[in-house]
């Protein structure tokens, strides 16, 4: 493994990052669930910054506090101790399902989006053919949900969070669901609209090459407490292939630390 | 799109992007969307009629042939059992009088603005009991007991009350209907799945808007479940109203009409009365509340294509 590919840090710190204002800044962050007392901590002082720009990806076990990191950020939830700002305002979010209104058509639930985010009428409609335009589902505007395919499912809701405008973009597993061919398609075009529209991605998965095909950065957090073990910096050139040998290697390293936080919890 | 790959040469291969994969994959995202779309199935009207039409009016002539035959072998007394014909005599004689649409009407009219109210008052309530704790606690049990006693039940309450009268006869509407409007909308509310309003509130849907946008539509199959329920109860339990409670005030509905047959020993009249009941509750179910529950349904991929 080359040192020039990938730099992987064991303290959390983003030293060359941190004269930039950041656009996610999670700071000293822990949330436990339940009442005071028997509440069992998720997630234990969690500080990461997410630069504007940035493709961060946040790697994880199942259970192990990704969706509610997200949660968190998403501000449907507080954090129990430290803070988390989004100066960009509310970040837009998709979920591993497409969550989808199935009473409005592909094209109206973007303009529902686009209603509450305070766009006037008239531009609703145009607005969200350039969406769908964006996410090449050009001709499915009058669309209902059920009569799309998985993958469709999920450009569509790519296109509604799109569609907050919001630059900051949180995405919980959006394509665990998927096929791998689909999936394929789909890490193509968000690694495209992350460069187009020049967003911050804050990716939340549990699988490691899919982390290694699309982030700039994998943060790997333990499980119970939720807590940074390590992160990677990528600067493999996009786009890059999910079969690729420098993708393979990568993910092989990463996972064996993966595998060595999980069986941690093995031992006690 | 059906090449075989190649092993890459060597495992420390160079990290250069791969030729062109952006053609590549629109390809293959084209393929998928073509293969993956639902394709949208309509049925013929031959099917239809096959399917839908056809087992009903079967279904009625079956009923009639048996009631006829049982008629022709003399199994009770006419007076106890007409023929369907005779039935068939006490409508045309309604119509020649020119008294069959009004004494519907009557019926009809009372049931739907009744049940106009009802909804008006059941909406809400069934809004505060799904969204508010103590309204919930309060008056969640009510409703459910309320749904669960047949209004009927009522009608010497309301005739005490209120006199016999319409005021009467909408009460025992609003006590039979309101409670299962508000109990449609409250297990609708329920049964809204959580994704939906965390993805509203991501969307920035809060209060109003988000009852507006998200909550209500969501709820909508089974707040029109409950609609067509509480249209069910109010039709019954206004027939039993006409049939108890006698008073020229009230003028001639379809169950004052079945009262008076009776009064007068008319059995073909008293079956003419009932098989009307009948045809006036299935009709108005049938022509409104189910086409709408249906393109509700299949709109939101609920129902399966042909059924
Ligand atoms: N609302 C909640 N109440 C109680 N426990 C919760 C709640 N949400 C999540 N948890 C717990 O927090 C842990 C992390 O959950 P989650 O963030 O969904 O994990 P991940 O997304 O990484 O799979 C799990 O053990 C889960 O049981
Ligand atoms: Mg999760």
């Amino acid at each position: 493994m080359s040192t020039a590919l990938t730099t992987p840090n064991d303290a959390p710190a983003v030293a060359d990052r941190a004269d930039a204002s950041p656009a996610v800044r999670i700071a000293g962050v822990h949330k436990s669930f339940g009442r005071p007392g028997t509440a069992v901590p998720v997630l234990d002082d969690i500080t990461l910054d997410v630069a504007p720009g940035e493709f961060l990806c946040l790697l994880g076990a199942s259970g192990c506090g990704k969706s509610t990191l997200l949660n968190l950020v998403a501000g449907l939830d507080q954090p129990t101790a430290g803070s988390i700002e989004v100066p960009g305002g509310r970040p837009a979010l998709m979920f591993q399902e497409h969550a989808l209104f199935p009473w409005l058509t592909a094209g109206k639930n973007i303009e529902l989006a686009l209603r509450l985010n305070g766009v006037p009428r008239a531009e609703r409609k145009p607005e969200a053919e350039r969406l769908l335009e964006l996410v090449r589902l050009g001709g499915s505007y009058g669309k209902r949900v059920h009569e799309l395919s998985g993958g469709m499912r999920q450009r569509v809701a790519m296109a509604r969070a799109l569609a907050q405008g919001s630059s900051v973009l949180l995405m919980d597993e959006p394509f665990a669901a998927l096929d791998a061919i689909t999936r394929d398609v789909l890490h193509e075009e968000i690694t495209r609209i992350w460069q187009e529209r020049r967003l911050t991605v804050l990716f939340v998965t549990h699988n490691v090459r899919e982390a290694v095909r699309l982030a700039q950065r994998v943060v790997l957090l333990s499980s119970r407490p939720g807590r940074v073990a390590r992160e990677w910096q990528i600067d493999l050139p996009q786009p890059r292939r999910i079969e690729s040998a420098c993708v393979a290697d990568l993910s092989v390293e990463i996972t064996e630390h993966l595998r060595g936080e999980i069986r941690r919890h093995g031992q006690h | 799109m059906a090449s075989t790959e190649t092993a890459p040469a060597a495992p420390e291969a160079p990290a250069t992007p791969e030729a062109a994969p952006h053609q590549d994959l629109a390809g293959v995202e084209a393929g998928l969307d073509a293969l993956d779309a639902v394709q949208p199935h309509r049925t013929s009207p031959a099917q239809l009629l096959r399917e839908k039409v056809l087992p009903p009016v079967l279904g009625v002539l079956l009923v009639l042939g048996v009631w006829q035959l049982l008629f022709s072998l003399h199994v009770t007394p006419e007076y106890k059992l007409p023929s369907p014909l005779d039935v068939w005599h006490s409508l045309t004689d309604l119509w020649y009088q020119g008294t069959l649409f009004s004494i519907i009407w009557t019926s009809v009219w009372r049931g739907i603005t009744g049940f106009a109210a009802a909804v008006v008052i059941g909406t809400p309530i069934g809004l505060l009991v799904a969204r508010v704790k103590f309204v919930r606690a309060a008056l969640g049990p009510v409703l459910s007991g309320l749904q669960s006693l047949p209004s009927v039940a009522w009608v010497p309450a309301a005739v005490i009350w209120l006199g016999i009268d319409d005021q009467a006869m909408y009460a025992v509407i609003l006590l039979g209907a309101v409670p299962s409007i508000a109990n449609g909308l409250v297990s609708g509310i329920d049964q809204v799945p959580p994704l939906f309003l965390r993805a509203g509130r991501t969307l920035g849907a809060r209060g109003l808007g988000g009852a507006r946008h998200i909550l209500l539509p969501a709820a909508l199959p089974g707040y029109l479940a409950g609609l067509k329920q509480g249209w069910a109860f109010s039709w019954r339990s206004l027939m039993a109203a006409e049939l108890i409670a006698s008073s020229p005030d009230l003028g001639l509905g379809l169950g004052r009409y079945l009262e008076n047959q009776r009064d007068a020993s008319d059995m073909s009249g008293v079956l003419l009365g009932i098989i009307l009941i009948l045809t006036v509750g299935v009709a108005i179910d049938l022509l409104i509340f189910t086409p709408i529950e249906r393109r509700v349904l299949r709109s939101r991929g609920l129902l399966q294509t042909g059924r």
